[in-house]
């Protein structure tokens, strides 16, 4: 079965004062049906840029230089950089949805949360008010809300997880097939952060959709992903299913970033920061955009950007011509890398 | 452990705002003590206190009531010379790397004004060294690619480089870093880390890290202790490894239970303390008692919904302000004496490895 | 200054805006000293028409127009450039004293701003300046100067206040570098843009105001300058000749075209204290 969004080679460019910056490179991914995919990365590693570009909501100054975005539902395919306005407006809340990472702005703070959900669905052909009103009641239902008590409200009346669970439930009206997540639980705190995990794994279970989330938190990946791609400087540079990018990383940066961050329980193993600091993505280094900061490096890695390809895992992709050496010092062990590394 | 009295301490110390919807306890009597040389963790989530309570460590907020002490005078109460002495001896490191160097000054000038001032150098000359040594000191080699720039050409953990070196112009005895990692990205946080503890080691500069990050707590606080705070309280006060292996306040075990980890099987079948209920109290209503009962799975009717729990010793380092943590905790000591709170907590490395 | 010339030169209309305020600045103080006044009259030659002996024609007593278009410019600018420069000094200081001292000193001075911003200023001018009689610059200057302090004073409140509880200042503040440090050395430089390009506005404002009283005649006519000219040009009713439309509208365009650079040049310069916009 065809997967239910496929990306190949995007590029997405910014004009900006100093040149074209590229902020998304050849980047390629499937998400499958019933699938979680967790884009990781840094600040400035093209993860937002790409997850707008897949809703063709990027801002004037860009554009996508190259590539396709695939979206499969009932057998047919369908490429979403060709539909025309109508098609896009259908696209994206019926096939799917964007939870946006801040959920206050992601609302109109002077009407209340009945009137958002009403617009929505009026703007998607829903003219039945009542069915409307129902179907708001059964998702607020589903994401642990008192729907009398919330649709009444405004956004600024409700509290950060509050709104973020509305938002969840808003992206749930038109029973998408892929939810797209910004950096759901970011600015939220701890326990309510759990809470969202929970709703969101639970919601999958019940609903079925695929999920495609974004976040610069390795331990959201951890929880939710069935599979990671971690990216650096606009460029996919790993593809692994969540225990192979955590236990058997192929690509020296996804080492980096996994070392980078302690956990709170179990062994602290190897802690370490990367040295250096991400590259300028107007005039990226010649070769791997990773190798100044890579200490595996060789002088082939400046010779040419390193193609994705098949590592000795299935279903495992990392853009390093040193993987073997990689392999050789992580192996296969089912052991975070930290304490392998230790 | 302590070689004489605490260097600074807050002694029952509460601190009030006034909003328009009535006056909120940010800091409710707490009490913290602070050795030379040593790091702490102030861990909680957003309104918890941690930030003022960063802030009246710093004397830049003055208390409501209570005493800030600082080796051993009331900072509020002293004067002339003692303030200044104090003040200097204490620097705040910000949280936000954009906002924290003025704009329109470059490195050099942000360093060399306060040694100049404080007559730390005679010359523009010697300043310059002297700035030239402290970026050094803070990994911002060589300095002098660094001396010209201006904030906007440093990236966001240069930024907070330069305002560590800009805090030891005056040789503080205390940094208070509020947040000072969590708005750089992730992949330098250990770097900047390890920075403030080589502070520490090398100067026997005594830090105070402000934090909402657990893991970033977990691992500054190796060797030191975390003070967990929830709505303007200190709920639990241990050190750091004894805290993350056995968390004695239902709070702080929930928290753990809670954050998610970097590590799939261990974040995914993480023990939990599952709430009573997902809302965090408002500042201006207060429930009576412990301010978590609501929401504590073990609160006891007729004690918890009545009784304010003070933070309690229960053996060694610990202390926890719970009722019912301090009366199993206790029996729990007297029933197999004072052995199992005298274990060498401070012995990271056998303890590793045994949570999970 | 190279690089204060590189980062205009990216503005054009500031640039043209500089090469404006420059000639008349020129033309107001150092051509006099070359051109001597030619202050007889000559009613042989009244209201002649532009020629080679006279490229602005002449007057109703048969003088030189571009003669006194030259020697007309340095009481308007002196006048303007002190009347900001008193005005801005006023606002400056005591917008961040009363930001900085805050209670009392504060209110005192917010109440006093707003009466002066709630007063009708023109109807104020006139009646000052017919009780006082400005007859020398400095009087003029600090009669229009008091009557413009207040809305940058309210501005510079404004950024003191916001300043003051940046995280750079609270440092400064722990560093004990001092309040004249954090004034002066932390929070004005923030501010020099937003101070000059009102000193530059608050000059235009000046120089409406000082024309305006001149033209109605309130203030004591001596001497010679472009409103003067003006005033004069109206008053022996020289809309009424052809040939003299040179002489009523050498002023205007002197004052106009002044103006208008002055207000160039301060579009431009936002970019000039940018230290983003500085080479790196």
């Amino acid at each position: 079965m065809d997967p239910i969004l496929s990306v190949q080679e995007l590029s997405v460019e910014y004009a900006t004062r100093r040149g074209a910056l590229r902020a998304a490179r050849d980047v390629s991914f499937d998400v499958e049906s019933g699938e979680t995919v967790a884009i990781i990365g840094e600040s400035g590693s093209g993860k937002t840029t790409l997850a707008v570009a897949l809703v063709r909501l990027l801002p004037r100054n860009a554009r996508v230089s190259a590539g396709a975005i695939r979206f499969t539902r009932d057998g047919i395919t369908r490429d979403v950089l060709r539909l025309d306005d109508e098609e896009l407006r259908e696209f994206r809340w019926r096939e799917c949805a964007l939870v946006f990472q801040s959920a206050l702005n992601a609302f109109n703070p002077v009407i209340d949360i009945w009137s958002q959900f009403l617009d929505t669905a009026r703007a998607h052909g829903m003219k039945d008010t009542k069915a409307v009103r129902d179907r708001s009641f059964e998702l607020l239902d589903l994401v642990h809300l008192d729907p009398e008590r919330v649709l009444r409200a405004y956004p600024h009346e409700l509290s950060g997880g509050m709104r973020q669970r509305v938002l969840i439930a808003l992206g749930l009206l038109l029973h998408p097939a892929l939810l797209i997540l910004d950096e759901p639980t970011t600015a939220l705190d701890i326990l309510t952060q759990r809470a969202i995990i929970d709703l969101l794994r639970e919601l999958r279970t019940k609903l079925g959709f695929s999920m495609l989330f974004i976040s610069h938190d390795l331990s959201l990946a951890a929880e939710l992903a069935d599979r990671v791609v971690t990216m650096y400087a606009g460029r996919a540079v790993e593809r692994a299913g969540v225990e192979d990018l955590f236990y058997r990383p192929r690509h020296p940066y996804s080492i980096g970033l996994l070392r980078a961050v302690p956990r709170v329980t179990g062994a602290l193993g190897s802690v370490a920061s990367i040295p250096g600091s991400p590259p300028d993505l107007i005039s990226p280094p010649p070769g791997c955009p990773y190798h100044p900061r890579c200490p595996l490096a060789i002088d082939a890695c400046l010779a040419a950007v390193p193609p994705l390809l098949p590592v000795d895992m299935p279903r495992h992709d990392a853009a390093c011509i040193r993987w073997q050496e990689v392999a050789r010092t992580i192996g296969t062990a089912e052991r975070h890398v930290a304490e392998k590394l230790a | 452990m302590t070689n004489g009295s605490p260097l600074i301490r807050l002694v029952h110390v509460t601190r009030e705002f006034k909003t328009p919807a009535g006056v909120i306890k940010a800091v409710d009597d707490v009490s913290l003590d602070l050795d030379r040389g040593e790091a702490i963790c102030l861990v909680g989530e957003s309104g918890c206190g941690k930030t003022t309570t960063g802030r009246l460590l710093a004397g830049l907020l003055r208390p409501t009531s209570g005493e800030l002490l600082f080796e051993g005078n009331d900072v509020w109460r002293s004067r002339g010379a003692d303030q200044v002495r104090f003040r200097r001896a204490v620097q705040l490191v910000h949280q936000d790397p954009y906002a924290s160097l003025n704009p329109v000054r470059t490195v050099e000038q942000v360093l060399a004004a306060p040694l100049r001032h404080h007559r730390k150098a005679q010359t523009a000359k010697q300043a310059r060294a002297a700035a030239r040594s402290l970026l050094q000191r803070v990994g911002l080699t060589p300095p002098d690619d660094f001396l010209h720039k201006f904030p906007h050409q440093l990236s966001g953990g240069q930024r907070q480089r330069v305002s560590i070196a800009r805090a030891l112009t005056v040789d503080p005895r205390v940094i208070v870093a509020d947040e000072a990692v969590s708005m750089v990205d992730v992949s330098i946080r250990i770097t900047l880390l390890d920075l403030l503890l080589g502070l520490r080691d090398e100067f026997g500069v005594s830090i105070v890290l402000i934090t909402h990050d657990l893991a970033v707590a977990r691992y500054f606080g190796r060797a030191g202790r975390i003070a967990v705070m929830y709505l303007g309280r200190v709920v639990e006060l241990s050190a750091t490894q004894e805290l993350i292996d056995d968390p004695a306040h239902p709070y702080a075990t929930a928290l753990i239970g809670a954050i998610p980890e970097a590590d799939p099987d261990l974040t995914r079948s993480k023990q939990r303390l599952p709430l009573k209920s997902a809302d965090v109290p408002s500042l201006l209503r207060l429930p009576p008692g412990c301010s978590f009962h609501p929401r504590c799975p073990r609160a006891e009717a007729g004690l918890c919904d009545v009784l304010v729990p003070a933070l309690t010793p229960i053996g060694g380092t610990r202390s926890v302000a719970c009722h019912v943590a301090v009366r199993e905790r206790t029996a729990l000591a007297a029933a197999t004496g004072p052995f199992r709170f005298d274990l060498p907590w401070v012995d990271i490395d056998k303890s590793e490895g045994s949570a999970g | 200054m190279i690089e204060t010339l590189r980062l205009l030169s990216r503005r054009p209309v500031a640039l043209i805006g500089l090469g404006g305020v420059i000639f008349f600045v020129l033309l107001a103080y150092v051509a006099p000293l070359v051109v001597s006044l030619q202050d007889a009259p000559d009613v042989t030659s009244v209201y002649l028409s532009p020629s080679l002996a006279h490229p602005l024609g002449t007057d109703y007593q048969g003088r030189d127009v571009l003669n006194q278009i030259v020697h007309g410019g340095a009481d308007i600018l002196t006048v303007a450039f002190l009347a900001a420069f008193i005005s801005t000094a006023i606002a400056v200081t005591f917008g961040s004293l009363s930001a900085t001292l805050g209670g009392r000193f504060d209110a005192a001075t917010l109440g006093l701003t707003d009466i002066v911003l709630t007063i009708p200023q023109l109807i104020v001018l006139i009646v000052v300046a017919a009780i006082v009689h400005p007859s020398s610059f400095l009087v003029m200057a600090v009669i229009l100067a008091l009557l413009q302090w207040a809305s940058l004073l309210r501005q510079v409140r404004a950024q003191v206040l916001s300043l003051k509880e940046r995280d750079y200042v609270e440092a400064a503040r722990s560093l004990d570098l001092g309040i004249f440090h954090i004034i002066f050395r932390e929070m004005l430089p923030n501010m020099t843009s937003y101070i000059v390009i009102h000193f530059i506005l608050a000059m235009t404002q000046a120089i409406y105001a000082q024309v305006g009283l001149i033209i109605l005649g309130l203030v004591p006519l001596s001497g010679e300058n472009w409103a003067i000219m003006l005033y004069f040009a109206r008053d022996q009713g020289a809309l009424y000749f052809r040939d003299s439309l040179w002489y009523i509208l050498s002023p205007i365009l002197a004052i106009v075209l002044f103006q208008l650079s002055l207000v160039s040049l301060a579009s431009g310069l936002e970019d000039i204290f940018n230290p983003r916009l500085r080479a790196a």
